[in-house]
This record gives structure tokens, C-alpha cells and sequence, in this order.
């Protein structure tokens, strides 16, 4: 499933926000094809790691590169080409209030693709459908949606073009487990149909376990463990150890240590 | 066809189309193409096979044309077939063709007499609403200040003296300005037309009785249904989009005594001080131009004027204000409850907000000068 040289590539990458240094000399590869799961407390700097991949936030210091291209030396066409295959899901949504969710699906088509209206209705309807959407949903405005629905919009939104890599901000943030799961299935699904690489920030240790090829731990700053889950449990970093193997998931999974207090 | 994606091949009595190349999103255009020509090619239509194997990639506009193609065909005469798909692109493909099986919900047709009127009954019932919400939202305003009267130490002060200082202290250059530019601008218009008349003297008597009983407080009611009204309906907006007035509801709070009251009061001592501001500001003006464009000393302005007006005329623009300030607000604060979730919902709101207040203002201000007429102010 791998191959050799990494669609997205980051080298030694500093970012900062005034006198704090949220990242630190991070390095992390991700491989065609793969789902690649993000781990980090909250306000280590995952969302920071991602905005900066794609481009939101400016780095200190490091080299990106995207699909073979270092995002430094672009101009707008090529910034504009690359932009255009990857896909971007953000935590709560960003659909636009303004639009239904079929035209939120069809606004990056119509910016970027010269096709007839039928046609974009087309492939939107199949998008949808393929997030698991109804055509009487299409017509919903967000305002409408709920947080399930939201997401699954966004996911189709993020899709619209057929990108290459699609990056995800906490996509099962907000649902139940039964609703995360479905999602964390979904990706899986559409993954493996688009053959799409995913490049996921999480919290929830069920999508880790179940979609992910590949976890990165984030902490002060620094990658400090990358690998299969297996390798994250047997991780000696006290963070990764806490969060892998920590007391947490004994207790809420099993039921037998409820004793009445 | 033209395109390289899809060509076709006369084998023998069976026309065959062979695809190739890469099916994907860059080429879109191509692709809508080759469906549209499709659709309208005759002889194209009586194809029957179509082969996939040239086919290098494929996504979902790919797969989804492809889909088209064969359904295309397959409604005239004869079914067409897909051979030689590659295997790595079956799931998508089949996929694909799954979802376009779903029947489509009933598209809306066009232009019907049915919906025509169906578009107006939908009009009507939201002028109507709007115009209940009014009365809702100047009920509860009552009832909410009927509370505070009786409990006078849950009124919010804070909030309402940093409202005061926003809609009246903060509005006073500006008011003061555009007041006494309008009052410039009546006192010169006045002396160019009554000069044909030999009327100079008459221009004191129009501006006073003018600027002191109909515009000022009417420039001044339109500038802050401008200024202060839209603000509030975009404050009262957002936090109602950013579920804190829900907030403020659970917690057992009511958002109109919190939110509205202080500011609907504010407004109604703001507008008063303003009109009156506002006023002097325009007669200043207008002295200033009798000296300057129409040669009227000072002292000779200032006597006329006591001669011209007396209180009464004072009295009926300033008892205007607070009536004008209660419409105001109550618009603004009822316009900000109503905004929905999304931002363009925000946006009419606040528009909506600012047109129907400076319309009420306008009826207040005729209703107005029915009721002076009568009782003969």
C-alpha cells in the first residue's frame, strides 16, 4: 500500500504565534493511500500542524512539500493546481450558510470545472448519495443540518473535485460513538473507492484503532511516536503510554469495574 | 466524436465506442461534452458495446459519465455493455451507477398559476408575521418593564449607560453635523425662493417652525434607525445565531428584560437629547447662512425667530422623539430575534430592520401631525 516517496512530506517545520513556539522542528511523512491518524492534547498543535500543511498559517521555518511540490516555490497557477486535489473537511463544517448543501457541493465544480449544470447535478447527487445523503437532504440549508449531517455534507464538499489527499480537523468531534463509527466507516469506504489519502486530526481512539494505517502522536511541539497502534502501545513516551494504554479506556469499556460506591 | 476519451469503432454490423485515457475531474469539460453529443448523435445511440479497457483513471465524474453513457444507450433500442473495466475501478464505478439509481425527489417545476399565488400567500402571511412579531416583541418590552417597575433593582444600569453612551453620546458629532448642514442647506434654499418675493424675512419663520416641529426630529430618528437600530438587530442576530440567547432562556433569564429593555430605554432618552441637540445644530446653521448668504444680522435672526416660534412648536417635535425612539427599537430588538441560522439571514434581517423602522417613523411622524392638527398645536 505504500510506496516510497511520500505524497505529503514536512521537514523540520517551526510555527509560532508570537513568542510561543506551537511547533518545533516537526517531521512527519504520509504515504499514498493511507489514512493517517493525528494524535495530540488539546492545544498541541494539531489543527496548527494541518493549517499549516495546507496553507493557512505561515510557517517559521521548514519545508512542506505536496504531491512532489514544495509549496515555497509556487506561483499561483501551481499553488492553485494542488489546491485543487486536496480536499479539506474542517472541524465544524464551513459549509456556506447561504447555499443549500447540493450548491456547497457544486461551488468548488463551478469555480474551478467549465461543465453544464446536469452534469454538476450529477455528480453532486452522487457525492451525496455516497456520503450517505438523500436528494431531499441536497435541498437542506446547514442551518438545517444536524452535527451527523453537517459533517457528511462537508465530507462531500471536501470530495467535490476528486481530490488526491483530503485532509480532515476532527471529523467524528461532536457525534455519538454510533454515529463516529458509521463516519470512521464511511472514510474507510470512500477511501478505499476513491483510492483517496487521508490525512486525519482526531481525539477518538475508536477511529484509531479502526480506519488508521498510521498514527503521529504530537506533543510539546515534536512528533513523538509514529507507527501502527501496536507501536503507539508500546511507546515509551510518557504522553503516547498515557493515551494508548492509560487508565481511561479500561474504565468506561468495562463494565464489571461499576461497582456502586 | 472529436474526443480522444471516446472514440468509435465500426466493427462489422455492431457499432462499438472504445474509451481510453483519463477519466477524471481536470477533464470534466470533455467529458460533459461526450455525454451531450451522445445524447443528441443518433447514430451514436445504436452502439452496443462499449470498451473500457483504454480507460488509466477514472473518478467520480469519470464513473459517473461512463454511468451516463450506458444508461443512455440502453433507453433506445438494444443494451449496451461495458466491457473490460479495469477491476480497480469497478467498486467506484459500481458505486457510482448505485447512486444515480435512487430516484430523484420531485424537481420543482417552473412558473405555475398554482405557485404564483402560492408565492404571494407566502408573502402575505410574512408581512403578517413580521407585523405580529412587532406586537409580540412590544408586548413583551411592556411586560418586562412592568417587572422591572416593580422590582426596579433587577434593572440592568450597566447595560444601559453603556447603551446610552453608544446611541447618544457617541452619535452627538454626527448628529450635530448632518443637522446642521440640513439647516444650512433649508436657510439658503429658503432666502434664493423667497428673494423673488421680497419674503426674506419669512425664511426665519419656515426654518424655525420647520426645523423645530418636523425636521430635526425626523433627521434625527432616520440616523439613528441608521446608526443605533441596525446595530442592535445585527448584535441580537448574532447572539441569537451563536445560541446565547438560548443560553440566557435555560439559564432562566429573560432576554427581552436583559438585552432589549436597557436598550430600547436608551434609545428613548437618547432620541429626545438628540432631536433637541440635533435642532439647535440646524437653526444655528441656518442663522449662519441668513448672515452669511442672506445678509440677516444676528440680532435681527435671533428677534425674528422669538417672534416666529414659540414653545408649542419646541414641544411637538420633542414628544415625536421618545415615540419614534420605542419604534425604533422594538423593530431593531423584534428584526434581531428573527434572524435564522445562516449569515445571508443575518444580513435581510438587518436591512429589513432599517427599512421598516424609518418607514414607521415616517407614518409615526404623519399620524402625528393628524393628531397636532386636531387638537390644534
Amino acid at each position: 500500500m505504500q510506496s516510497d516517496n511520500p505524497v505529503i512530506r514536512v521537514r523540520d517545520l517551526v510555527v509560532g504565534f508570537g513568542d510561543t513556539v506551537v511547533l518545533d522542528r516537526v517531521s512527519l511523512d504520509v504515504f499514498r493511500g493511507e489514512i493517517l491518524g493525528l494524535v495530540g492534547g488539546s492545544g498541541s498543535g494539531k489543527s496548527v500542524l494541518l493549517r499549516t500543511i495546507i496553507g493557512l498559517l505561515q510557517k517559521r521555518e521548514g519545508f512542506i512539500e505536496i504531491l512532489g511540490a514544495d509549496i515555497d516555490r509556487m506561483d499561483f497557477e501551481e499553488r492553485r493546481a494542488i489546491e485543487r486535489r486536496c480536499g479539506v473537511l474542517f472541524q465544524h463544517g464551513a459549509l456556506f450558510s447561504s447555499l443549500t448543501v447540493l450548491e456547497n457541493v457544486q461551488f468548488p465544480m463551478r469555480e474551478y470545472l467549465n461543465i453544464s449544470r446536469g452534469f454538476m447535478d450529477d455528480v453532486a447527487r452522487a457525492k451525496l448519495d455516497m456520503v450517505g445523503l438523500s436528494a431531499r437532504d441536497a435541498k437542506k440549508y446547514p442551518s438545517e443540518l444536524s452535527g451527523g449531517m453537517t459533517k457528511r455534507a462537508a465530507l462531500a464538499r471536501a470530495l467535490a473535485l476528486d481530490p488526491e489527499i483530503v485532509f480532515l480537523d476532527e471529523p467524528t468531534s461532536g457525534l455519538d460513538p454510533i454515529a463516529a463509527s458509521d463516519f470512521d466507516a464511511l472514510i474507510r469506504t470512500l477511501q478505499q473507492t476513491l483510492g483517496l489519502t487521508v490525512f486525519m486530526v482526531t481525539h477518538d481512539l475508536a477511529s484509531l484503532a479502526n480506519i488508521c494505517d498510521r498514527i503521529a502522536a504530537l506533543a510539546n511541539g515534536r512528533i513523538v511516536a509514529a507507527g501502527s497502534l501496536a507501536t503507539m502501545k508500546a511507546s515509551a513516551d510518557p504522553w503516547v503510554h498515557a493515551y494508548f494504554s492509560g487508565r481511561k479506556e479500561p474504565r468506561v469499556l468495562n463494565t464489571n469495574s461499576m461497582q456502586p460506591s | 466524436m472529436k474526443s480522444e476519451l471516446l472514440k468509435s469503432v465500426d466493427d462489422g454490423d455492431k457499432s462499438k465506442l472504445k474509451a481510453s485515457g483519463a477519466w477524471t475531474a481536470d477533464r470534466a469539460h470533455e467529458l460533459d461534452a461526450i455525454v451531450q453529443d451522445f445524447a443528441v448523435d443518433r447514430a451514436i445511440t445504436r452502439t452496443s458495446e462499449i470498451d473500457a479497457t483504454g480507460i488509466e483513471a477514472l473518478d467520480t465524474f469519470g464513473a459517473r459519465t461512463l454511468d451516463r453513457l450506458v444508461r443512455t444507450s440502453a433507453t433506445q433500442k438494444g443494451q449496451a455493455l461495458l466491457l473490460g473495466l479495469p477491476s480497480r475501478f469497478s467498486d467506484l464505478f459500481n458505486r457510482v451507477s448505485q447512486a444515480a439509481d435512487k430516484p430523484l425527489e420531485v424537481a420543482e417545476g417552473g412558473w405555475s398559476l398554482g405557485g404564483g399565488i402560492d408565492a404571494i400567500r407566502r408573502t402575505i402571511t410574512r408581512i403578517g408575521c413580521g407585523f405580529s412579531d412587532f406586537l409580540a416583541m412590544l408586548g413583551e418590552i411592556g411586560s418586562a418593564s412592568f417587572r422591572v417597575a416593580l422590582k426596579p433593582r433587577s434593572f440592568r444600569l450597566t447595560s444601559f449607560v453603556s447603551q446610552l453612551d453608544r446611541v447618544a453620546w457617541q452619535a452627538v458629532p454626527i448628529i450635530l453635523l448632518i443637522t446642521f448642514l440640513i439647516g444650512c442647506i433649508i436657510a439658503q434654499q429658503g432666502f434664493f425662493h423667497f428673494r423673488k418675493f421680497g419674503a426674506d424675512e419669512y425664511v426665519v419663520d419656515m426654518v424655525g417652525i420647520l426645523i423645530l416641529r418636523e425636521i430635526g426630529v425626523l433627521i434625527v430618528a432616520i440616523m439613528v434607525a441608521g446608526r443605533s437600530g441596525s446595530s442592535y438587530t445585527a448584535e441580537l442576530g448574532s447572539m441569537k445565531m451563536r445560541e446565547e440567547i438560548d443560553a440566557l432562556r435555560t439559564m432562566g433569564l429573560d432576554p427581552v428584560e436583559i438585552l432589549v429593555l436597557p436598550r430600547v430605554i436608551a434609545l428613548i432618552i437618547a432620541l429626545p437629547i438628540l432631536d433637541f441637540l440635533g435642532s439647535m445644530a440646524a437653526l444655528y446653521g441656518s442663522g449662519l447662512t441668513a448672515w452669511i448668504y442672506g445678509n440677516m444680522s444676528p440680532e435681527i435672526f435671533i428677534a425674528r425667530l422669538k417672534d416666529a416660534i414659540s414653545i408649542t412648536h419646541f414641544k411637538v417635535g420633542i414628544i415625536k422623539a421618545p415615540f419614534m425612539a420605542l419604534a425604533i427599537g422594538v423593530v431593531a430588538c423584534a428584526e434581531g430575534f428573527a434572524v435564522k441560522g445562516s449569515a445571508e439571514s443575518l444580513g435581510r434581517q438587518t436591512t429589513s430592520s432599517v427599512v421598516k423602522s424609518i418607514f414607521l417613523v415616517i407614518v409615526l411622524d404623519g399620524l402625528f401631525a393628524i393628531f397636532f392638527a386636531s387638537i390644534g398645536m
